[in-house]
């Protein structure tokens, strides 16, 4: 009785004791994020501060404040900083918070400094980071900083002939008969799959092909095994696959099963599954310049160039990574942030964890994309 | 209500089953009828009786008197199946069975698959037909029904005997590409079904080059299966290109069945060309071609 006493009282002291921390002394980006940074970071009397301060300002959306303070705001418009940091066209940035930063000093003299801004922005389809050497410069008592801005290329006014290919499904209606047979199901074949042990757990990769002739909407679904024949685990690959397949496309797969270990698992039941959808053939995305980088920070990197003429809002570029037998050892993929304009390149870098980028031999990329206000 | 009634009748039945075999020559009944149609049950002796006609789902009461011929007009039974009519009378009970038959084919019902299949398939189609009169009830004599796929003039025509009122046959693929009419018919009753057979894997896959400015134009022969059917627009080709430790790659939708792209244009550049699995030519561009 009296140990639990001492416990809940322990307890107590300690959170009363952390909240005060926090208070008095908080993270910096944490201040930013919980919206009551600007009293709490410290005036912009060094360049650190100055950039952190403008982090802030960024992380509250007030653009107006933290277009002001810039050093070098005669250089483009408060418009032109804002489209930087959202995008000109909707895209993963245009509906992105700020989740947190980091700021690194690079070097500095007595009237100039560079620092590394590191932004961490959060989307419904995970985390990118956005990273600028800025340069902070002094002006009187106070540092302000000089925005690398990055403007978005502009498609001029023109008109882009299309010849659109789609395809468009009638399915069976309530007035047919019991007979009547619905549309045809796409056909689809896993033709590689094979499992790998990981230290998070075991890994279930491969690849996908649709052998049919119509657009179908897949996925992969597995199942763990165990000797005794009942299931450890079931999962399916998420956004690790390209789920819209044209005919005679392949798409790579990657199913994690975390916590589990391969020596558990006896057999691996796979469910690949299609569905007829109505499609468009458009927009080609041509993948230009893909280049593996080795470890450390080991990537494949290369630009996205949109060879049709409507504007891409979101891209998902999946890199699939062969050994020199051909067999997949590694799945990754990446959102692009940026809206892909007609003929104008955009970077992409898709990591890859060390010890699989020694193994690969070949790498192959494919990307698949979403405009708004087009029918999928 | 119902209920009781069901037990009255179900009573009624097994009470009935000894004399009937006792008393049969009392009912004089039609040995089969024809569903929908009128038909007429005779009893005989004298006094007042009560008729029934137990069946699946259905009971008919007629209140008689013995020795008369009862009539049932025409859709008083549509169902087809065994029916039992038992006859109580004021001393005896007394009852027969008989059947209830399907009238002549007048509706089918047809299951084609697969509604898309590659051409050249051996008994790749299955076709399954289920033969009813125009009550739906199911005509279990046997009935020869007409299968024909494909268009006049090239058609592969199967005759099948419905067992239990279900024929089926398998038929193949025809080496050409495109929709084709299933039919199937039993008299005037017609049922269709439209089968895609689109082509099988490519057997064909060649590819050039040219240049245009800065850039490399790449385009496809028609890309066509063995059989020399043009695979259908929409086909994704993928082309890679290398280039000293680098590769740029485009999945190019098939129209009007080639498939064009540009790519950059590198003096001793690889490039190569697939589509699903199955790989096409490489050429070598520039100073190594």
């Amino acid at each position: 009785m009296n140990s639990g006493r001492i416990l809940a009282i322990v307890i107590g002291t300690a959170t009363v004791a952390l909240i005060v921390v926090g208070t008095v002394w908080p993270v910096p980006s944490a201040a930013a994020m919980a919206g009551s940074g600007s009293n709490l970071l410290r005036a912009s009397s060094s360049p650190q501060a100055a950039v952190e301060t403008l982090a802030n300002d960024i992380a509250q959306q007030a653009w107006g404040k933290a277009y002001s303070s810039l050093a070098n705001k005669s250089e483009f418009t408060e418009l032109e900083f804002v489209r930087d940091l959202t995008g000109t066209y909707p895209s993963l940035r245009t509906y992105a918070t700020l989740d947190s930063f980091d700021s690194r000093p690079l070097h500095a003299s007595v009237d100039e400094a560079q620092v590394q801004l590191k932004l961490r922005w959060s989307t419904v389809v995970g985390a990118f980071l956005d990273t600028r050497d800025l340069r902070v410069v002094r002006t009187g008592d106070r540092w302000a900083v000089a925005w690398p801005i990055v403007k978005e290329a502009r498609v001029p006014p023109q008109v882009i002939p299309v010849n659109y290919l789609r395809w468009d499904v009638i399915y069976r209606g309530p007035e047919d008969d019991w007979g009547s047979q619905d549309v045809e199901a796409p056909h689809i074949r896993i033709v590689d799959m094979h499992p790998v042990d990981r230290s998070a757990g075991v890994v279930i990769m491969g690849e996908l092909l649709n052998e049919d002739v119509v657009p179908a909407f897949v996925t992969v679904k597995a199942t763990l095994l165990a000797k005794d024949g009942s299931a450890i685990a079931t999962e399916d690959s998420f956004d690790k696959i390209s789920h819209v397949l044209m005919p005679k496309q392949v798409t790579p797969f990657l199913i994690a099963f975390h916590d589990v270990a391969l020596s558990e698992v006896d057999n691996v039941y796979m469910e690949p599954s299609a569905t007829l959808i109505a499609a468009s053939a458009d927009p080609v995305i041509e993948i230009e310049d893909q280049r593996l980088s080795p470890p450390p920070g080991a990537s494949l990197s290369g630009k996205l160039v949109n060879q049709s003429g409507q504007v891409v809002n979101v891209a998902h570029v999946l890199g699939t990574f062969y050994d020199k037998n051909g067999q997949v050892v590694w799945v990754a993929d990446q959102y692009v942030d940026r809206s892909l304009l007609p003929q104008t390149p955009v970077a992409f870098a898709i990591s890859l964890p060390a010890d699989i980028a020694v193994k690969v031999s070949s790498e192959r990329a494919i990307a698949s994309t979403y405009s708004s206000g087009r029918f999928q | 209500m119902r209920l009781i009634s069901t037990i009255f009748l179900c009573g009624l039945v097994l009470a009935a089953t000894p004399l009937a075999l006792a008393q049969s020559g009392g009912l004089h009944l039609p040995r089969a009828v024809e569903a929908g149609r009128a038909f007429s049950i005779q009893s005989a002796g004298s006094g007042k009786a009560v008729l029934y006609i137990v069946g699946l789902g259905q009971v008919l009461r007629r209140d008689l008197q013995l020795g008369e011929t009862t009539l049932f007009a025409p859709g008083e039974i549509n169902n087809a199946g065994h029916y039992l009519a038992v006859l109580v009378g004021e001393s005896s009970t007394e009852s027969s069975a008989f059947d209830v038959t399907a009238a002549q084919p007048a509706t089918l019902s047809f299951l084609a698959k697969p509604s898309r299949l590659p051409i050249d398939l051996h008994d790749g189609i299955s076709g399954v037909v289920y033969v009813f009169d125009p009550l739906q009830n199911l005509v279990l004599a046997s009935t020869p029904v007409s299968l024909q796929l494909g268009v006049a003039g090239a058609e592969q025509t199967r005759t099948a005997i419905t067992h239990n009122g279900v024929a089926w046959v398998r038929m193949n693929s025809a080496a050409k590409e495109g929709s084709v009419q299933f039919v199937a018919r039993v008299g005037e009753a017609i049922s269709t079904r439209v089968i895609q057979q689109v082509p099988g894997d490519p057997c064909h896959l060649r590819m050039s080059a040219r240049p245009l400015g800065e850039r490399l134009v790449v385009e496809t022969e028609p890309v066509r299966d063995c059989s020399g059917n043009s695979l259908p627009d929409g086909t994704v080709v993928t082309f890679t290109e290398s280039y000293e430790g680098s590769a740029s790659t485009v999945d190019v939708p098939l129209k009007h069945g080639i498939a064009q792209t540009d790519m950059p244009a590198y003096s001793g550049a690889k490039i190569s060309v697939a589509t699903g699995v199955f790989i096409g030519n490489e050429i070598r561009w520039g100073k190594e071609r």
